[in-house]
């Protein structure tokens, strides 16, 4: 390549780097040679400035590279080839949009944002690095932490990126932004830039409640639309981000050197959920905090139904903690918070009157359910046709008429809308067809939802088969105040206590009798729900959904959990993921109640099938009994006697 | 604004620029370096002050960035509007916030010194600072965007310096008042709320003062660029030690020849008693650019291009810089209107 006039002639899309010595050229005394000259100097200091710390200030001259130099330099090309292969270009049906992705299991499934999903439809199209086209399905979609999940078909050994812990990524480090900026590649390999993580646990703002990037890394790698949705890598290529935004205001949608990532981590707190087929939501504590001059955190207001509220926290508490990080101001508590699906139940310490409080708290949704799809279906209908990526801006005043104007710019010049705006009505590949089912408005894919479910219901039916147990179950055993005597049948049940004895029938009962014994939540209605599920199976027991994985009260480990509506009650079951056995049934009498909770553990077989001999309830901030089971006995249909009155 | 369409240049041109850039200027060991790297950022950063000031709208940043140059908490930052506060907010980067004093300023160089009350501050000694040439790869730190708050970390951005230039650059519509030597940096580092960060060297060794957003004035492109430290010493350490006699933006209007004037206009403002009057129209003279443009009496000036207004005599100095023959953009609020109005001065004949 040669440096004169050819590179005066260069167009406009060079690299920044490029870009701006040419730019500065211009006045620069002697313009292009002047070029010419930063340009072979920045060689010769880098084979000085890394070798030997020579001081900066001397002119360096240009030589051969010192090994090391060579090395570092060997290290970063393997780095890139090891990540390039799991990078995806994602297109939307007929290639008039798209953005980026990465591939994260060898049977397809990859990460990108939910923006550049959101104008695909039900379906798309993945280029890789191997010059092929695959077809994929949307599987999940964030549409608050701007992610979707996608599958692709026709391999079972896609090459997929290794994936890091963001939380150890360090100001300074090397990084990589891979993807498909501007739909460059039309053989689908990945542009790949580099450049330093410029700042972690970044708070970047949402556009109304959609769009929000929590605890995100920024890099000053050249993040551009097209990139959106493509993976940020370390600089051992491995998978720390999902690139989908930068800060770009009056500088027109190009990369001004500040590129924000989602953080990996962040990505696998949702991942289960995405799995579901679900549109998801993220989490809010019911409560707004605020920072103090003095530097604290505190509680600013707070919802009296919150689950935040009934464990004890209130208005100017002092947030010490939150889901396992320190708070010290609002923006590490949006981080924390941001990165957490609904439903969660996560660690809270407060402080109050100098005493520390350490509480558990259940995490509700952003939206209401309705509210979320409607919000989705509008950003779909706003978004207009597919845009090669689109990373946004914090839609502020000016950034929403810089979007405007673009999207006026883009319908006279660019793709026909209607073509692009409705991917579905193209003809939808057989492959996609076998993965894909509309269902119910809350669902993108239910088909992955129903196979999750069924997948749970096999593991639990690999453990036992109840179905013909249709008699009364009696369970003998102590707990801390004495001998306890269980039964449940299909009406109902009754359970004799050294406090008292209760009884529940299922069909006549209203609600303050499922609560029974008191103190309880509703231990034996919640047990009955147990039995029913087991013995009725998954098809019988009521409305099931999967909604993902999510830490057992308060653990770290992530276990799988379906909900089950029966008789008008939301229950929750929470799965053993290598066992497969139930480890948890939440049952919640309403929304702003605290829920029956029953730990099963120490499972035993009993006539070939594994049943718990440990049974612990807790309700609201107590354990109301561990019940350790000596004596337990199933009947077969017909030969138990009738459901206790 | 440079768009999508222009960015159709050849694929294997690019990509072997891609490649060049890759092994010529970001060298570094993986795993080595970046520790050295990552050690030397660590440093750097408590020395990063985040200051918060005037503005917050209409695409004027409320913020901007600084560095503490003493242990006692001398500032220095970039002499914006951000200043011309009541109070200015200093936050370090252990999440301390400070109300700060404005030492004093410099409009040649467009610096300013600031004082926060504290002791024992990691801090930048500009006697030790660095020389750059062209080639020295650096780091830049700010708070660009606004975007650490509290306790967290300034920015940082890598680049390299393309080369030691003059200033030849304009603000909005008027020419930048520094027009000395500076460093032009190839990453995006002038980006809003950056002017008066941190260039060093990868040592950590600071170079320059970030400037403010220009743009070049021949091609009208964003520059990124910083002042050298050495052009600084002497003015700084007359700010400090409080020789410095403040100087105003009008002491340096003697440089036009012939500026544009409010009579040249035909406004009439109201009577300047207060140290910040409102800049209300007056009245205007019939007949003059400004009747014919539609500016009318009672009307309040709030911005000059995209400059905020804040006072007559504000006004007053941004047009003594400005050349006659200029043509303005004035926003007015009208009631509760904000209404846009270009102007531009008759020709002298008509004086």
């Amino acid at each position: 390549m040669t440096y004169g006039k050819k590179q005066v002639a260069m167009d406009r899309g060079q690299l920044n780097f490029v870009r701006s010595l040419r730019l500065h050229a211009g006045w620069l005394v002697g313009g292009v040679l002047a070029t010419l000259s930063v340009y072979a100097l920045s060689i010769g200091l880098v084979s000085t400035s890394v070798a030997q710390e020579s001081p900066p200030d001397t002119v360096p001259t240009v030589g051969e590279p010192p090994a090391d130099v060579l090395q570092s330099e060997a290290a970063r090309v393997a780095a890139a080839a090891k990540a390039i292969p799991s990078v995806v270009a994602v297109f939307s049906e007929g290639g008039s949009g798209g953005g980026s992705g990465v591939v994260i299991s060898p049977d397809g499934y990859a990460l990108t944002n939910f923006h550049v999903v959101q104008p695909c439809g039900d379906h798309m199209q993945c280029g890789m690095a191997d010059g092929k086209l695959y077809d994929a399905v949307v599987v999940g979609i964030d549409p608050v932490g701007d992610v979707a999940l996608i599958k692709l078909f026709g391999r079972d050994d896609f090459p997929t990126a290794e994936i890091a812990n963001s939380d150890d990524v360090r100001v300074g480090e090397w990084c990589f932004a891979m993807g498909n900026p501007f739909l460059l590649a039309t053989d689908f390999t990945p542009t790949v830039t580099f450049g330093v993580v410029s700042g972690v646990n970044r708070y970047q703002y949402p556009a109304g409640t959609l769009l929000e990037y929590p605890d995100c890394i920024q890099t000053d790698a050249a993040i551009n639309p097209g990139n959106s949705g493509g993976p940020l890598f370390d600089g051992q290529g491995r998978l720390i981000g999902i690139n989908g935004r930068g800060s770009f205001e009056k500088r027109g949608r190009v990369n001004v050197g500040v590129g924000y990532a989602i953080s990996i981590n962040q990505v696998k707190n949702f991942l289960g959920y995405l799995k579901s087929g679900r549109i998801i939501d993220h989490a809010t504590l019911g409560a707004v905090v605020s920072s103090w001059d003095d530097g604290k955190v505190v509680v600013s207001n707070i919802l009296e139904d919150s689950d935040a509220y009934r464990r004890g926290l209130r208005m100017d508490d002092e947030i010490v903690r939150f889901a396992g990080r320190p708070i010290r101001t609002v923006n590490a508590f949006k981080n924390a918070l941001g990165v957490l699906p609904r439903d969660w139940r996560v660690p809270l310490s407060y402080r109050r009157d100098g005493k520390t409080y350490d509480i558990l708290v259940r995490l509700t949704g952003v939206h209401r359910k309705d509210e979320l799809i409607a919000k989705t279906k509008k950003a779909a209908e706003d978004e207009g046709p597919p845009m090669p990526g689109d990373p946004d801006d914090t839609p502020d005043e000016d950034g929403k008429e810089e979007k405007e104007k673009e999207s006026k710019d883009r319908k006279k010049s660019g793709p026909p809308d209607k073509e692009a705006k409705k991917p579905a009505a193209k003809k939808m590949p057989d492959i996609v067809k076998q993965h894909f089912e509309k269902g119910a408005a809350e669902y993108v894919n239910y088909f992955f939802n129903r196979r999750n479910q069924d997948r749970l219901w096999k593991g639990l039916l690999a453990k036992g088969d109840f179905a013909p147990l249709q008699g009364t179950w009696t369970f003998s055993g102590t707990n801390a105040n004495g001998n306890f005597k269980l039964e449940l049948d299909n009406k109902g049940g009754s359970i004799e206590l050294p406090t008292g004895d209760s009884h529940f029938n299922a069909e006549t009962d209203g609600l303050d009798e499922k609560l029974n014994p008191p103190d309880s939540g509703g231990m034996m209605f919640t047990l009955w729900l147990w039995r029913k599920y087991l013995v009725n199976g998954q098809a019988k027991f009521g409305r099931m959904q999967y909604i993902g994985t999510a830490p057992l009260t308060g653990q770290t480990e992530l276990v799988d959990v379906m909900d089950g509506i029966s008789q008008g009650v939301t229950s929750r079951f929470y799965f053993d993921p290598r066992e497969g056995t139930l480890l948890c049934i939440e049952m919640f009498p309403a929304d702003n109640m605290d829920p029956c909770e029953i730990y099963f553990s120490d499972y035993q077989p009993l006539d070939g099938r594994l049943l718990p001999r440990t049974i612990e309830v807790r309700h609201g901030d107590s354990t109301f009994g561990r019940f350790s089971i000596s004596d337990l006995k199933l009947q077969a249909a017909g030969s138990g006697e009738g459901a206790k009155k | 604004m440079i768009r999508i369409p222009f960015m159709a240049g050849s694929l294997p041109v690019r990509l072997t620029w891609l490649c060049t850039l890759l092994t010529c200027v970001c060298v570094a060991a993986p795993a080595m370096a970046e520790s050295k790297l990552t050690k030397t950022i660590g440093e750097v950063q408590p020395k990063i002050v985040k200051i918060y000031g005037a503005g917050g709208f209409r695409g004027l940043e409320s913020y901007q960035s600084g560095f503490l140059i003493s242990p006692d908490g001398h500032i220095l930052t970039s002499y914006s509007y951000v200043l011309d506060a009541d109070q200015v907010t200093c936050t370090l980067n252990d999440g301390r916030r400070f109300q700060a004093k404005v030492l004093g300023a410099d409009p040649r160089t467009e610096i300013a010194v600031l004082k926060i009350e504290a002791k024992e501050l990691p801090y930048f000694d500009l006697k030790q600072a660095a020389q750059g040439v062209e080639g020295t790869r650096t780091l830049a730190f700010s708070n660009l965007y606004g975007v650490a708050f509290g306790d967290e970390a300034a920015s940082v951005l890598h680049g390299v310096i393309s080369a030691r230039s003059k200033l030849d650059a304009r603000l909005g519509a008027y020419k930048s008042t520094y027009s000395g030597p500076v460093y032009v940096v190839d990453a995006m580092t002038n980006n809003p709320g950056a002017a008066g960060g941190a260039l060093t060297n990868m040592r950590g060794q600071i170079l320059g003062i970030l400037g403010k957003e220009l743009r070049n004035a021949r091609n009208n492109t964003w520059l990124n660029y910083a002042v050298p430290i050495s052009e600084l010493t002497d003015i700084i350490e007359k700010i400090k030690s409080g020789k410095a006699v403040p100087v105003s933006a009008s002491d340096l209007v003697g440089r036009l020849d012939r500026p544009l004037t409010l009579q040249s206009l035909g406004i009439v403002l109201v009577p300047n008693t207060l140290e910040r009057t409102p800049p209300f129209v007056d009245a205007v003279r019939a007949g003059s650019p400004a009747a014919a443009a539609g500016l009318k009496p009672d009307d309040l000036i709030v911005f000059v291009d995209d400059r905020l207004i804040h006072s007559v005599n504000a006004l007053k100095e941004l047009l003594e810089r400005t050349e006659s023959d200029a043509q303005i953009r004035v926003t007015v609020m009208r009631g509760n209107e904000l209404i846009e109005i270009p102007l531009e001065a008759a020709a002298p004949a008509t004086n």
